[in-house]
Order: structure tokens, then C-alpha cells, then sequence
């Protein structure tokens, strides 16, 4: 019944299968990520996520050590 | 020093992060010191001074436990809790489980570095903790998996940011890497056999070994740099879409190489050259890493005149890029042959763990600091220095290594007219000599370095204004 199985234990069979598998996996990446024009801007639109939580018109949220005293207490 | 609790305005649990910054930078001290110390054994080794726990064996898997599992993980616990809630902008999961990682972390790598100091060990390299503690340490990871992945749950981002996708690879890898090298057979409270045996045991180890540079060393710390990178540029990464090719292509290719470890073993030659070849073609994904982390700083390359930071940051990239190179070409196994069993070897570990690894983390370090306490940095010119100690420390370990591992690996492998060997051991050891001095002295100033960052930092927390902790926050909390 499983005897089918035995054809994936030959290395001559899983070698080439797994290249397939693994290399169609890769360029099934590549297309996703490279090809859909408004794909690509909703994907190149999550680099900024580090920096929704800084305060408005802020861009490092942080930067109490440069000018420590013009920090606003959040939510005060 | 727990403050989070009594500032409920705060949105973030700052506490576990500072708690484990600190004992990242007390690990960090002690590993490499001691690291300093056997440095100093191979060069004059009276330092042994006839005392078992003194000895290069008993301290060596004391040296890069600290440096690695404690420096290295607390470092990345605190930067991970640090990244996923501002990244997630969601309150850490769990805070009690989360200090049950910190503990449990802690007090696991210390009681291992005490079992090797005594002489209990599992003889293998990178994985030293006997059975009891790699369960110990087992509870404290599936901890740590738990609380990450339901901080991530309670996310108020629809997307996941990529440093997250590199930090819970890590944390997935480093599972399973960690529990099938383990397998084991007790025989005692302090002593097991490994339940595989021959080549088997040697492929399994190296399959551990060298995923833990892939995943606690390299993946991990590159979920560092495209958070920090970009937040210390004060501009996004270069590219998203790269980043996640780096993170596919990465996190596949890197499993497989293990198997460079055992060129011209009994390991059987097709496996030789498979992990051969896949650490070639992982030249790629890393150097598209590289590049992109590099390239965030496109058309803002004047910060790194005026930014000591960045200079950390950025340096640290090139390291990766060269440690990265290095590597590849020391795993074909034409020259695997001269550098295997040579001090190239170690040369090449430490431009990845001082150069890309304490770099990288030193940069992230000195960004969360003044965010973490809420102070300015005591001293900007001491980053400086902490900077060029550093640098010029690696430069002079490297190239040392180079010098001692090369030679050693061209006497070892020379004849005469007459096909006997043209060297004895003895005269490799004595070649050996000057260069272990040089990196006896490098290995001192990158710790002298980090003398002066602990100085930096304890300055920078007594002087801050604990009464404006409540601004950490950035938003009120949403979770």
C-alpha cells in the first residue's frame, strides 16, 4: 500500500525532487515580492512601522538625549 | 530597578529590557575577560599555574558560554522585547513569564558556567550543559516563545515587521536545534552519553553548531539591524522586498551547512559537498542583508562622521559582509584542508562574534540606553573611544589569527625533499608564539573598549530623571 513511499528513500529521486520543491518555492517569492506594482508599495510601505509609534512630526520618537527638555509627558 | 509597574502610564515593559541590558553588558565583562585570560594561557602558559579550574580546557567553554549565551542572548532578550512591543506597539505578554526568562536565562548560564569551572561538562562544543540544565533551559525557551508569539498576537499592527520574522526564526531554530543535540542518555545528576554515536553524533553537532551562528549569531542579530539601523538613521531600511528575500532565502539555506565542519572526516563526501556548496550560495542572501542594511544610510552618509552610533552600526555590517565572505571560502574543501584544525578557524569566528556580533550590539545598546533611562548619554566622546578600541582590537585579533592559523596550516602540511614532514608540532607552537601575544593584546583592548561602555552607561543611569520615566511611553497604551 505504501510501497509508493519507497520511491522518495532513493537518493537519486528526493535529490532532484527536493531542488524542484525548493527552487519553484524560492521563484514563487521572487514573483510575489517583485512582480504586482501595488504589491510591491503595500510591501515597501511596512519598512516605516519602526517608526509609527514616534510622536508626531518626530521622526525618532527618542531623542530625549539631544534635547531632553523639550519632551512632552505622553498622555499628560 | 522594576519601575514599570508603578508607572502605569508607561505602555511598554521597559523593566525586563533594562534588566536583561545589564547583565548582557556583566556577561559581556566577564566572558571576555576571561576570554583575555586564555588568550594570555596560549601565549605564556604558566597562567595555568597548575590549577584544574584555571586550565585553557575548563575555561575556554566558560569563555564562550558567557560571551554568547550571555552576552549574546541577553542582549537579544532585551532587544527582541524591546523591538516586538514598539514594533507591535503592544505592552510585552505574560510579564510574569517574561521574568521567568529573565531568571531562568541568568541563573541557567550561570550555574552552567560553574558546572565547566568544576569540570562538568557534555563535551560538546557550544551545547557544554549537562542534562539537567538543558532542561532547565528548554522551559525557560519555550517560555520565551510563548510570550513573544502572544505579544505578537496582541499586535495593533496589521503587518508584522520583518526583525520580528528574524527574531522568531531564532527562536524556532534554537529550539530545535537545542533539544535534538541534547538527546541524551543520564547516568548521573552531572553526566550523560548523547543517544547518537560515530559520524552521527559528530553530523548532529556540527548540524547544532553551526545553525547556532546561523540562527542565534546571524538571523537573530539581523532582526537587530533592521530595527536599528533604521531607527538610529532615522530613515527606513533600504529595502522591504529585499528584506524578505534575505529572510527566505537565509533562513533556508542556512540549515545545510553544518556539514563544512567535517570536510575530510568519515562523513560521507556527498554531504561534504552538499553543505560546501550551500554555504557558497549563502554568500548571497547575506551579502543582500548587508547591503541593504548599509544602504539605509544612502544619501545620509555624513552620520557617520557625526554620529558615533551609527558608526557601531555600520561597521558592524562590513564585519558581517567580510566574516560572511570569509566563510564561504574557508568551507570549499580545497581550503578547508589548510584552515581546519588551524588558529584561521578562530580568527574567522571572531571578526563574526567581536566584529558583526558585539558591534551590532553595542550600537543597538547605545541607542536603547538614553531611551531606556531616559537620559543623555554621559559621554559621546567615550563612544568614540569605545569605538576605535573596539575596531582596532578586531583588526589586530583577525589579522594575528591569520598570520598564526595560515602558517601553522602551511608547516603542518609541508615536506621535504625526502617526503617527511618539514616541521615538527613543536616548531608550528613556537611560530605560534608572537602572533597569540597580538591577540592577547587585541582581545585587550576590545575589552578595555567595553570597560569604558560599562563606565559610559552606569553614568548615563545615575544621572538620568527618574521623575520623567511616565515619557517613555510613547502612546497611551492601546492593548
Amino acid at each position: 500500500m505504501f510501497d509508493w513511499l519507497m520511491w522518495f528513500t532513493r537518493m537519486d529521486n528526493s535529490k532532484p525532487l527536493a531542488l524542484i520543491l525548493f527552487f519553484g518555492a524560492f521563484c514563487g517569492v521572487l514573483i510575489y515580492v517583485f512582480t504586482d506594482k501595488r504589491r510591491a508599495q503595500r510591501l515597501e510601505s511596512y519598512k516605516n512601522i519602526p517608526f509609527d509609534d514616534d510622536e508626531p512630526g518626530r521622526p525618532d520618537a527618542s531623542l530625549a538625549e539631544i534635547h531632553p527638555q523639550s519632551r512632552k509627558v505622553n498622555g499628560q | 530597578m522594576s519601575q514599570s509597574s508603578a508607572l502605569p502610564a508607561e505602555q511598554y515593559n521597559y523593566s525586563i529590557v533594562r534588566r536583561f541590558t545589564i547583565m548582557a553588558m556583566v556577561w559581556a565583562v566577564l566572558g571576555m575577560s576571561v576570554g583575555v585570560y586564555i588568550a594570555s594561557e596560549l601565549a605564556w602558559p604558566f597562567l595555568n599555574f597548575d590549577i584544574p579550574q584555571l586550565t585553557f580546557g575548563r575555561l575556554r567553554p566558560t569563555h564562550t558560554t558567557m560571551v554568547i549565551f550571555g552576552f549574546g542572548g541577553s542582549a537579544l532578550f532585551a532587544t527582541s522585547y524591546y523591538v516586538v512591543q514598539r514594533t507591535s506597539q503592544a505592552r510585552l505578554a505574560f510579564p510574569w513569564l517574561a521574568e521567568f526568562t529573565f531568571w531562568g536565562w541568568t541563573g541557567g548560564v550561570a550555574l552552567g558556567v560553574l558546572s565547566y569551572v568544576f569540570g562538568i561538562t557534555q563535551g560538546r562544543e557550544y551545547a557544554e550543559f549537562e542534562w539537567p540544565l538543558d532542561i532547565a533551559i528548554t522551559l525557560v525557551w519555550v517560555s520565551y516563545f510563548v510570550v513573544y508569539v502572544e505579544t505578537l498576537r496582541r499586535r495593533n499592527q496589521p503587518h508584522i515587521y520583518v526583525a520580528n520574522w528574524f527574531y522568531l526564526a531564532f527562536i524556532v531554530a534554537v529550539a530545535l536545534l537545542h533539544i535534538f543535540n541534547n538527546l541524551a542518555v543520564p547516568v548521573s545528576l552531572t553526566k550523560s552519553y548523547s543517544l547518537f554515536a560515530g559520524v552521527q553524533d559528530a553530523m548532529t553537532q556540527w548540524w547544532y553548531g553551526h545553525n547556532a551562528v546561523g540562527f542565534f549569531l546571524t538571523a537573530a542579530f539581523l532582526g537587530m539591524m533592521y530595527y536599528f539601523v533604521p531607527k538610529q538613521a532615522g530613515r527606513p531600511i533600504y529595502s522591504y522586498r529585499l528584506s524578505i528575500i534575505h529572510f527566505w532565502a537565509l533562513i533556508f539555506l542556512y540549515m545545510w551547512v553544518g556539514g563544512h565542519h567535517l570536510h575530510w572526516t568519515a562523513l560521507p563526501d556527498w554531504v561534504s559537498t552538499l553543505a560546501a556548496t550551500f554555504s557558497v550560495i549563502l554568500l548571497m542572501p547575506s551579502w543582500g542583508g548587508m547591503i541593504n542594511g548599509i544602504m539605509t544610510l544612502s544619501g545620509a552618509w555624513d552620520k557617520l562622521r557625526s554620529d558615533p552610533v551609527m558608526l557601531f552600526l555600520i561597521t558592524s555590517l562590513s564585519f558581517y559582509g567580510m566574516s560572511t565572505f570569509e566563510g564561504p571560502l574557508m568551507s570549499l574543501k580545497s581550503v578547508n584542508a589548510l584552515s581546519h584544525y588551524t588558529d584561521w578557524t578562530v580568527g574567522h569566528v571572531h571578526s563574526g562574534a567581536l566584529g558583526w556580533v558585539a558591534m551590532v550590539s553595542f550600537g543597538s545598546f547605545y541607542h536603547l540606553i538614553p531611551r531606556l533611562w531616559n537620559a543623555r548619554m554621559y559621554s559621546q566622546s567615550l563612544i568614540y573611544v569605545h569605538f576605535w578600541l573596539a575596531t582596532i582590537g578586531i583588526v589586530l585579533y583577525i589579522t594575528s589569527m591569520w598570520v598564526a592559523g595560515i602558517g601553522q596550516g602551511l608547516m603542518l602540511r609541508s615536506f621535504d625533499d625526502y617526503g617527511n614532514l618539514a616541521y615538527t608540532f613543536i616548531e608550528t607552537v613556537e611560530f605560534m608564539h608572537t602572533p597569540y601575544v597580538w591577540r592577547a593584546l587585541g582581545g585587550a583592548f576590545f575589552v578595555t573598549g567595553v570597560l569604558i561602555m560599562v563606565y559610559n552607561m552606569a553614568m548615563t543611569i545615575a544621572r538620568r530623571q527618574p521623575a520623567t520615566e511616565a515619557e517613555l511611553s510613547a502612546k497611551p497604551a492601546q492593548a
